[in-house]
């Protein structure tokens, strides 16, 4: 009975389960939001708190494909039908901006398949990619500075001591604050955005480097010593290989963080990329388009993740996993 | 305890061994510790782990430190690294002071530490690249010494994927690579089961009397320290301090069979004497207090 409860149980603790069930709760992930987000919007009864007018019948403010709260739709319906004149028809309906998961799937379509409705207007994968040269810039430079910074500073008191007080203030200042100054200095194109990720990412990144450094085990680098590493040698032969697994992993997450600043930095001078093409689709209230270019998003940050995932898996074979498979 | 009357005493050495010491005694001291201090200072107090400690050590002499938990060993062993300063005293290697780790003085350690991210092979070869060796020139030499631990067949694995006894000899053959004159070993099979601990022991008598080294080798366990050991140095606890230099008086060279020999059983009934004072003295440390709850059932008796 023991035996088997371990080999089939769902909630060992930090022991893999098997790739089967991997499998099952890695589509479940995604399968149970959407199955969420279709009861929403299939099911008539839940929620739905307004009315798609497909008939006006008598109501005089109302009009063909008008949504409606159903509170007033209820209450004019009674009037019509006390006062004997044409009731109007309806179907319960979401509000605007919960379009229907076909409704999304078919924007999602759409965006790569028609051109742009402006003249001037650009798909959206070139919008993304406006983005992701952002993103990708702003990355690379705070990862420039801040990943041997961190590293200097997790090895070195002397560098924790002078850098980590500031790092530590200046990683409160938000970074869209400093928007407007970095238009003035970087005018209105790219250079403010991407400071604005660097400004965003940096001073984590330090910080959570330099702690990720210090992390690695001293007995390591005092075996090392007695084998006669230079002070030199210690920081290039023992440190930093032995932290690459775990400085990998940071970097996976700062990349997301990265992300997150993209919307708020786009929108900096003038207007670029997703943000853009974002704004522009909820102006026209074209929620569903939003609603792909969302998501878009994060299929694109977790398709990077999921490679550089594989990618750390196969550099750092020595690496042992953190759960028991 | 055994019968008093057939232990000889543990002074009395056979003609061999007497004319081993006398040998070992004439060769050049390697390691010479005069009035070690040394005190920890933290936010709690200052604790003296070690006071007044003074030893010689010849060249390739193997000696064990023996003593209660607590009583300094590890810090003895780290000083003489040089990875832990002392308060006062002299430490001196070849007749200069000890500053700073070097390659001089390899150390293995109780919990491993081999670099994870390198491979069997590569972890020896550590040492000579930092020592300005090249790849091509440490990777054959590397080899010579995992064959000397008998891991040869294991050079490309990793080291969570070796067993503890086998971890412990890439740490010997890793140290010993860099042809140290002292090698420091801290409870280097103290995590290791019985039987794989005694196959390390032979294995590293054997190899101790192939090369050019001189052992420091800490203990806590008795048979293993007369077993291995030229001379015991035998600490007592808070503060550190030595009790005893002991010549071990069984001959070498050293089989299992000798730890039920009169000379083996006469140091260990010394080293028990020195170490467990029970009978002759009270203890100074206090004993562990027991009050026995029982948990189980009244007539469920096991003895
Ligand atoms: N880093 C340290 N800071 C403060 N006190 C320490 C430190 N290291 C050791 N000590 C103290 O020094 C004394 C000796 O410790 P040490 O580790 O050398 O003992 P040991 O003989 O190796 O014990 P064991 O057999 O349990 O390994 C102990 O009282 C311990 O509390
Ligand atoms: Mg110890």
């Amino acid at each position: 009975m023991k035996a088997k409860f371990f080999v089939t149980g769902w909630f060992n603790v930090r022991q893999e389960l098997s790739k089967e069930r991997r499998k099952i709760i890695g589509w479940a992930s995604f399968l149970l939001p959407i199955l969420i987000w279709c009861t929403v919007s299939y099911v008539p009864f839940v929620w739905h708190p307004e009315v798609l007018v497909e008939k006006v019948g008598d109501v005089d403010y109302f009009q063909e494909g008008m949504r409606i709260d159903k509170a007033i739709y209820l209450e004019e319906l009674a009037n019509m039908k006390q006062q004997g004149k044409k009731a109007p028809q309806g179907e319960p309906a979401n509000p605007i901006y919960l379009p229907a998961p076909h409704e999304v799937a078919k924007a999602f379509y759409n965006a790569f398949t028609t051109p742009p409705a402006q003249k001037d207007g650009l798909w959206m994968h070139q919008s993304l990619w406006q983005s992701i040269q952002v993103i990708f810039w702003g990355f690379v430079i705070s990862s420039l500075i801040g990943v041997p910074l961190g590293v200097l500073c997790g090895t070195y008191s002397l560098f924790a001591r002078l850098f980590e007080p500031f790092i530590e203030f200046f990683r409160y200042l938000p970074a869209p604050a400093f928007g407007a100054l970095m238009v003035a200095i970087l005018g209105i194109y790219d250079g403010p955005k991407i400071a604005i990720i660097v400004i965003g990412t940096f001073f984590q990144q330090v910080l959570v480097i330099s702690n990720t450094t210090r992390k690695l085990d001293y007995s390591l680098i005092e075996a090392a010593m007695t084998l006669g590493t230079s002070k030199w040698k210690l920081l290039t032969n023992v440190v930093i290989p032995g932290i690459l697994p775990s400085l990998y992993v940071d970097m996976r997450i700062l990349l997301g963080w990265a992300w997150t600043y993209l919307i708020v930095a786009e929108l900096i001078g003038t207007s670029s990329g997703i943000t853009l093409y974002i704004t522009q689709q909820a102006r026209y209230q074209h929620f569903e388009n939003v609603y792909a270019a969302i998501f878009i998003i994060g299929f694109i940050g977790l398709g990077t993740d999921l490679i550089l995932a594989w990618l750390g898996r196969r550099m750092f074979r020595w690496d042992k996993p953190a759960n028991k498979e | 305890m055994t019968n008093k009357n057939s232990i000889p005493n543990y002074l009395d050495q056979s003609v061999e061994v007497k004319a081993r010491f006398e040998k070992l005694k004439n060769r050049d001291v390697i390691l010479e510790v005069k009035n070690l201090t040394k005190v920890y200072k933290t936010n709690k107090g200052e604790t003296t782990a070690l006071k007044n400690v003074s030893f010689k050590t010849h060249k390739r002499e193997f000696v064990c430190i023996i003593g209660p938990s607590g009583c300094g060993k590890s810090t003895l062993a780290r000083v003489l690294a040089g990875l832990e300063g002392y308060s006062g005293g002299e430490v001196l290697l070849d007749g200069k002071p000890i500053e700073g780790p070097g390659r001089d003085r390899g150390m293995v350690f109780q919990g491993y530490t081999l670099f994870p991210w390198r491979t069997v092979k590569q972890n020896v070869m550590f040492g000579l690249e930092m020592n300005g060796m090249g790849v091509n020139q440490a990777g054959p030499e590397a080899e010579l010494w995992l064959e000397l631990v008998g891991l040869e067949k294991f050079a490309n694995a990793y080291p969570h994927e070796l067993s503890g006894g086998m971890k412990q000899r890439v740490a010997i053959a890793r140290a010993l690579v860099n042809q140290p004159r002292i090698l420091l070993m801290d409870e280097p099979f103290g995590a290791l089961d019985a039987q794989t601990r005694s196959k390390m022991q032979a294995h590293l008598l054997e190899i101790w009397r192939n090369i050019d080294i001189t052992v420091v080798f800490i203990t806590h366990d008795l048979d293993e320290a007369i077993f291995l050991a030229d001379r015991i140095l035998v600490l007592k606890a808070h503060p550190g301090e030595v009790m005893e230099l002991i010549e071990v008086p069984v001959p070498r060279p050293r089989q299992l069979s000798q730890i039920n020999s009169p000379e083996f059983l006469a140091t260990k009934a010394r080293l028990e004497a020195l170490i467990h004072p029970h009978e002759e003295q009270e203890s100074t440390e206090e004993p562990i207090q027991q009050r026995m709850i029982r948990f189980v059932n009244v007539a469920d008796n096991v003895e």
